[in-house]
């Protein structure tokens, strides 16, 4: 690549490393213990002791962040590798194979898809229960249906190619062709499908548990945070600011990734 | 070697149609047979039937293709594929897209040893080093691990056949292999073919609409005309003496110096 350079794939590495090395950093230690109550402290504003201020029950904000945006990425990848694998695999079978099978699984997609997702899943959590498991069990399967398109597109297009043509030609099975011939050909779609798919897995999980069906209290969770904060909007801005600008950051740093990965394919 | 009686293949899906209507063919060991025909006139579909990669979901097959003796159509799938790996290569027109762009050229010539042989990588090597020469790849060593993106046309079709070569096959199907290529590059990959004919025995099945390109590469050529193979016989004399009505127009189509001075 010459001349222009890559902005949104710089930016977006960046604000990723530096969301994802405070998330791990959580893992270690945070500024202070989230769930720790301070009575005596509670709504303190922004400060050298408290970066972010303290919440209603004078929990440390900042470390309540860090853990927060680390469960709601676990859930997120957790969500995205469900339904990118099971999509793959649906996707690959369907879209290699054709016919009757196609016709049923992508009708049944459709079903799925033809609900608000969010609805879904909170059918699906009112029948296996809240909880942070259950919601990516949940949402995993909402998202199984848009990367099973995706990925069956791009078999549709390449089965019938000659490449694939010779490989079946000199009898190379059908397993063979579909996972060493085809798949590294449909990787650039399905990874911005990832891409594209992190951020609505983000998304859901924070509406989830803005709906209190994600994480558990006390566990700190950026939805919940949210929720939460909303009766300190004017007292306490620094709290709701926190919590929304921390999933802004988390939703930006991997689309601007995406689209960055996306032009430098294209280049 | 190859004989193909009566074959008919139709579409069953909602477009229907008869692609090849009772079309009779014979083929000798280690000759070079052409057939031609224009664009739609089912010849393209022949080969793919020979070769087993039409959809039996979507197509209707009847007639006979005895290979060896053997009728092609009576094989199961996985018997049918092992056999076509090893016998019967192909290569296809566009040597753009006959190759898979994210596979270095030596592992794609090397894939059919690779399910067929139980050879080391070691050997399988080798022995694609021996057919890139023989294809005459510049640099085998080096070309082994390029992609195809760092070929020329005419390097990824010579690529495409020591890939089809590579299991010493007793027929190769070439569906306009020098449709793509400019006309220098066209005559070696035909010099090549005649070559690989004359030395390995190979037989070349040869579809092509471009009747100068048969007429330098092949002993024996065959006429397709709406399905059906109107006239086969001696190159030489299909094209002096022609007996069918639309092989006469085939023949008197093609440009000459009078006609294109006019």
């Amino acid at each position: 690549m010459q001349g222009k350079r890559n902005y949104n794939l710089i930016l977006g590495a960046a604000i990723t490393a530096v969301m994802l090395s405070l998330i791990l950093s959580g893992l270690i230690r945070t500024p202070h213990d989230p769930n720790k109550i301070n009575a005596g402290n509670s709504l303190s504003a922004p400060s050298a002791q408290y970066l972010l201020g303290t919440d209603n029950f004078g929990r440390d904000i900042l470390s309540r962040v860090i853990i927060g945006a680390g469960s709601t990425l676990y859930v997120a990848a957790a969500t995205v590798a469900i339904g990118a694998l099971a999509g793959m695999l649906i996707g690959g079978l369907t879209g290699y194979f054709g016919g009757w099978v196609d016709e049923l699984f992508m009708r049944a997609g459709d079903i799925i898809l033809a609900f608000p997702s969010i609805l879904l899943a909170l059918v699906l959590i009112s029948l296996i229960g809240p909880g942070r498991n259950n919601i990516i069990i949940a949402l995993g399967i909402m998202f199984i249906p848009s990367f099973a398109r995706v990925v069956r597109g791009e078999y549709v297009r390449c089965r019938e190619l000659d490449y694939v043509h010779s490989a079946r030609i000199i009898g190379t099975g059908n397993m063979r062709i579909m996972f060493v011939h085809i798949l590294p050909n449909a990787a650039p779609v399905i990874l911005r499908a990832i891409a594209i798919g992190f951020n609505n897995a983000v998304l859901a999980e924070a509406s989830m548990s803005y709906l209190g069906l994600g994480v558990q209290p006390p566990d700190a969770s950026l939805g919940r945070m949210l929720s939460e904060s909303q009766s300190y909007l004017f007292s306490a801005p620094w709290y709701a600011l926190s919590a929304g600008i921390a999933i802004v950051l988390l939703i930006l740093g991997f689309s601007l990734l995406g689209e960055g990965i996306g032009a430098r394919d294209n280049a | 070697m190859l004989e193909i009686k009566d074959l008919k293949v139709s579409f069953t899906d909602d477009w229907g149609g008869e692609a090849v209507d009772g079309a009779s063919l014979r083929m000798n060991a280690g000759e070079r047979l052409g057939l031609v025909g224009e664009s739609g006139s089912g010849k393209t579909m022949l080969a793919l039937t020979v070769a087993g990669l039409i959809p039996r979901s979507r197509t209707e097959v009847t007639g006979e293709i005895l290979f060896e003796g053997a009728d092609l159509l009576k094989r199961k799938p996985k018997e049918l594929r092992s056999l076509q790996g090893k016998d019967i290569g192909m290569i296809f027109q566009e040597p753009m897209t006959s190759l898979n762009p994210l596979m270095r050229i030596g592992k794609q010539i090397e894939e059919a040893l690779k399910l067929h042989t139980g050879l080391c990588a070691q050997r399988r090597r080798e022995k694609a080093l021996e057919v890139m020469e023989l294809v005459e790849l510049p640099e085998p060593e080096l070309t082994y691990a390029k992609y195809p993106h760092q070929l020329s046309g005419g390097q990824r079709q010579r690529a495409m056949i020591a890939s089809a070569f590579i299991t010493d096959p007793k027929l190769l199907i070439a569906d306009e292999p020098t449709t793509a290529l400019d006309v220098t590059v066209q005559g070696q990959i035909i010099k090549l073919l005649k070559r690989l004919n004359e030395n390995r025995g190979v037989g070349i099945l040869f579809i092509s609409h471009d009747l100068s390109v048969i007429r330098k590469l092949c002993t024996r050529v065959a006429v397709m005309h709406a399905g059906k193979i109107v006239e086969q016989g001696n190159t030489e004399d299909v094209f002096t003496n022609p007996q069918h009505e639309y092989t006469k127009r085939l023949i008197a189509a093609i440009p000459t110096r009078e006609k294109r001075s006019r």
